[in-house]
Parts: structure tokens; sequence; C-alpha cells
């Protein structure tokens, strides 16, 4: 039907190229909008922050609050603990306490088991994860069980000496 | 490496073979034009609606007290779910316009004629599921147009005799449009485009045993058979990139054309908006169904006015091939018709009254007397043109049909 006579093979493969490339390009681009549309929405994200009041929390005792849906425990430490996670180093995964608070009577640490994703239970001496057994001091350091890492201490910073801000 | 794994899976699967039989060489008339491309934007708006919908339903909520809240939701906290939502909205709307100039153009060209009725009647089904999954995801917004045309709507199935109540409570699950409505139409909206996808695939089939007509209406010889590929896969998409311009154009500049304002405005079912009416691509049969003062007098009218295209292959007597561009009788008839769609849709849009209701009475019957007249002048516009001589153009084209065409003319 079509001579193959005058035809410019290496203009045809650069019209080819070009306009595969474009095509590509363009189905890419317009895959973004839809990829995009899975991840957190606005109202999501403007969750994202969470105010504590830890004037009400005594010394010894600790509260859990609801940080970006995840639990985050928040522990006010008395004298005798805070020495003694001053002496530790840990266990499975070593930390000095002073680089897992900014306040020593304050532990903020992300509620959730570093094994599978449980919620640990508090304890004398630290957190129990009910699931595997896996234990926490009270710096949410592991020391022993499957856990492979300390309990995540998440960004936060204090806007009072008793306010703190999470995220 | 890619022939080797190629050569397995050829082996245990006709992939090569398909693909050359069903895509590359498939067979195509050179003389195709660009009308014939709006099967190819029907199946590119079909993926578009598939794909756009299910990521709207990820953030949707089929919920009478969540559903209103929900899209306003996808509107202004979903990364680009304004985007999603009008190109699916649009979508719809591209949809009718895309599927109403492939019917028109089956009409013009007598493509529905043998040996295509199958490829006519399944397109038929197609338009029906098409307009049940368009009516069903109208309601999803649950704004007072949502409501009031899905009340509208079921309501007419009332008009079954003998159980005509009973089968609107059926459809509704309620005494009104409510929370159960809500819900199955959600479930049918999601389920019919699996329907449609199916019907799709024999309305392909069938097109690939019987090959595309073409505008000469007449079966080519080899020689005038093109493969799809490069020539129709480059004209389908540059088709496609035109109609991509007008679409992001509505999508990016008028994205709220095709939305009725009093939508924005949550569904009351205690309130009728003063001025009801339904989406564009219904008016006509809208207005047929108002054409007629009896309830199951116009429900009839209005199904009849949709399933009365499935007729088309019985109805037109003529052997004349080439559809409208041979025959000078139907071809005014269409063009009648068109006008008169036309007009029906412009009455459908208008509030009811007495001028309007006689131009919708009118138009109503010129709408079925073209169908029910077209046996008649059909056989005598054949007689008619043999007997003044066929058309030169058509002479020529019947007679550089190679000899062994089992069929020259389509009956």
């Amino acid at each position: 039907m079509v001579g193959k006579e005058g035809v410019d093979e290496e203009r045809r493969d650069f019209l080819l190229t070009a306009t595969g490339t474009v095509g590509a390009v363009g189905i890419a681009a317009a895959c973004w909008p839809f990829i995009s549309s899975m991840n957190p929405t606005l109202d999501v994200q403007a969750q994202a922050n969470t105010e504590v009041d830890l004037s009400g929390v005594a010394a010894g005792a600790m509260r859990t609050v609801a940080w970006r849906g995840k639990p985050v425990f928040i522990v006010h430490r008395n004298p005798e603990q805070i020495a003694a996670m001053a002496q530790s180093e840990g266990g499975k995964d070593p930390a000095p306490d002073r680089t897992r608070v900014q306040e020593p009577q304050w532990l903020v640490v992300v509620g959730i088991c570093t094994h599978l994703g449980c919620v640990p239970n508090k304890t004398e001496d630290g957190w129990l994860c009910p699931c595997h057994g896996s234990v926490y001091d009270n710096s949410g350091r592991v020391l022993q069980g499957p856990a492979p890492r300390n309990l995540e201490v998440p960004p936060y910073h204090f806007v009072e000496p008793t306010k703190i801000v999470i995220g | 490496m890619a022939q080797r794994l190629i050569d397995w899976i050829d082996q245990r699967f006709p992939l090569t073979s398909f693909i050359k039989r069903e895509l590359t060489d498939y067979p195509t008339p050179r003389n195709l034009s660009y009308w014939w491309n709006f099967g190819f934007l029907a199946g590119f708006l079909l993926m578009l609606q598939i794909v756009s919908g299910v990521f709207l339903a990820m953030h949707y909520k089929p919920d009478v007290t969540l559903a209103f809240d929900s899209v306003q939701h996808i509107m202004r906290d979903v990364n680009y779910g304004w985007l999603i939502r009008y190109l699916h909205s649009t979508g719809a709307s591209a949809f009718f316009a895309v599927i109403f100039i492939h019917m028109a153009r089956t009409l013009y060209y007598g493509s529905y004629r043998a040996p295509r009725e199958l490829m006519w009647w399944s397109g038929q089904v197609l338009l029906i599921l098409l307009m049940a999954s368009a009516f069903m995801g109208y309601l999803l917004p649950w704004g007072q147009m949502s409501f009031w045309g899905a009340q509208v709507i079921t309501s007419l199935f009332g008009a079954t005799p003998l159980i005509g109540d009973e089968i609107v409570l059926w459809l509704r699950g309620d005494f009104v449009v409510g929370d159960a409505t809500l819900n199955r139409f959600f479930a049918l909206h999601y389920l019919v485009p699996f329907f449609i996808v199916a019907m799709v695939l024999i309305h392909l089939v069938a097109l690939h045993h019987v090959k595309s007509s073409n505008p000469s209406g007449i079966d080519l010889a080899d020689k005038d058979n093109i493969p799809f590929h490069p020539y129709f896969t480059a004209k389908d998409f540059f088709g496609l990139g035109v109609f991509l311009i007008i679409f992001c154009g509505f999508v990016f500049f008028a994205p709220e054309f095709f939305i009725e304002p009093a939508n924005n405005e949550p569904a009351n079912p205690l309130l009728t908006p003063p001025h009801i009416v339904p989406e564009w691509y219904f008016l006509p049969f809208y207005a047929i169904l108002r054409a007629i003062p009896d309830t199951l007098g116009g429900v009839a009218a209005m199904s009849l006015s949709i399933l009365i295209f499935a007729a088309m292959p019985f109805l037109d007597r003529s052997r004349i091939p080439g559809g409208a561009r041979f025959r000078p009788f139907y071809r005014a008839m269409f063009y009648i018709f068109v006008v008169d769609v036309l007009v029906l849709a412009y009455i459908g849009s208008q509030p009811p009254g007495g001028l309007i209701f006689k131009i919708d009475v009118a138009a109503t019957v010129i709408y079925f007397a073209v169908f029910l007249t077209l046996p008649f002048h059909s056989r005598w516009e054949e007689r008619w043109l043999h007997a003044r001589g066929l058309p030169p153009a058509l002479r020529n084209l019947l007679d550089s049909a190679s000899e062994p065409q089992p069929r020259r003319e389509a009956r």
C-alpha cells in the first residue's frame, strides 16, 4: 500500500521515539493524581499534632494519649526511677537514658511494641508486651523478648514546662 | 531472552498470533472516516470511568447522613479529589456524547444492517446498561437533584399494572428514596460496569468476526483493507488527543457545566426544587415521558423510545448499501430525526407549559413516525433509486468490488 521508496527511516524513528516518550510521560503524569489520592487526606494530616497538658500526671504515674491514632505513653518518672535508668544502658538496643528524654522526669514514647505492633502493658519496672513477652524498662528500652528495638521516641517539644506538643 | 519467553508462552497460549490477528494485522477498511473513531473513544471513557470511580469509592460513604459530606470531603480534603470527581462527572457526560455520536454514525451509514445486527443489539444492551449506571451514580452525591431524580424515576415503576406500588417499595427498600436505596444504588453502580465490560467484549468479538463497516456500505475487496496497526492505532490515538483537548477543557475550566446548581444542596425529602430536570443525556426521553399525560402511557412511550432502536434491522427494508450516503430520502429522515431529538432535548429542559406541551407532543409523534414509516419508504426509495438508475458513485463502487464477493449489497 505504502511504497518503501522515499521513506526517511531516520526521521520515522525519531518521530516514533519522540511520540512514544511524550505519551509515556503523559500517562505517568496522569497516574500521579490517582496515586496521590491514596495518601493521607488534609483532614487526616490536620490530626498530626497532639497537645498534652502534663500538670495532672502525678509522679510515678502514666498517661496514654492518642497521636496520629497511635498510643503515646507519657510517664512522670520519680527520682529513683530516673537514677536507676541513668545507670543502665538498656539491653538489646543499648542507648543512654539522656538520649531518650528531653526532661529526665518526663518519658514520652510511642506505645507500640517494635516486634509486631501490640500495645505493651505498664508494669512496675517498665512494660511487658502481652503478645510475645517483650520486656521494656522505664526508659522504653527493650531488655528481653523478640522486640528488636527500643520503643520509639516521637518528635515532641515543650511549649510550657508542663505542656508538650507531639508531632 | 525476551524472545525465548515469548516462544515459551506461544507454545501454551496464542499470544503472538492473537495480537497479530486481532490487533496489528487486523484488516480494516481503508476508507474509515473519523466517525469510526467513537467506538475507541467510548472504550477509553469506560476505562476512565472505572478507574476514577474506583478511586472515588475509596473516599465515598454511601450513607444518607454522610454521603453529601463525603463528596465535599473528596472535593476539599482528598489529594486531587476534585480532579478525580470532575473527571468522573464530566466523563459521564462525555460517555453519552460519544455513544450518541457512535449510534448516529451507525444509523447514518446503515451499519446496523446484516451481518451486523448482533453488534447493534449488543450496543443497545450497552446503552441501557450505561443509562442504568449513570442514573444510579447520579444519586450518590445525595444532592437535591440526585434525590428527586431518583424519586421520580423509581416512581415510574409504579406505573406497572397491579403490583406497581409493591415494585416501587421493593426498588427503594424504604417508603421514600432513603438509606437502603442509596446503599443498593452504590452497590449496583459498582456492579453494572462489570456487565458493561463483559458486553463490550461480546461487542468486540462480534466486530472482529464481521469486521468494521465502512462509509461505502459495501464489503470491500481484500486489497481495500489495511492492517489496523499502525494506520488505525495512529488515527484512533490522534482522535483521542483531539477528544482530550475538549474533555480537559471542560474538566479544568468548566467542571460545573454538567452539574445542576441545585445538586450542591443536600437532599431534602420534604422539599422538591422548583424546577427539576434530569441530566442532559436523558432529556429527549424525559420529554417523551411528559408528552403523554398518562403515567403508564408515558412510561411505555419512554421505554419504547429507547428500545425501538433495536428494531432498525427489521424496519429498514432497503438493500441499497451505504446508508444515508446513497439514499436521499433516508438521509432526509436521518436529519429530521437528529433535529427532532435536539428539539425534544430542549423541550425536556423547559418547565412544562401550554406551548411547550404542544411542541412536545408533535416532536414525540415525529420521533416514532420516523421509525414506523421506515419499512414503507425504504422499500419505495429502493425501487425509485433503481428506476432512475443508481448514482454513478454507487455504481462505480459496486462494479469495482471484486467478483467473488458473496454479498455485494448490504441486505
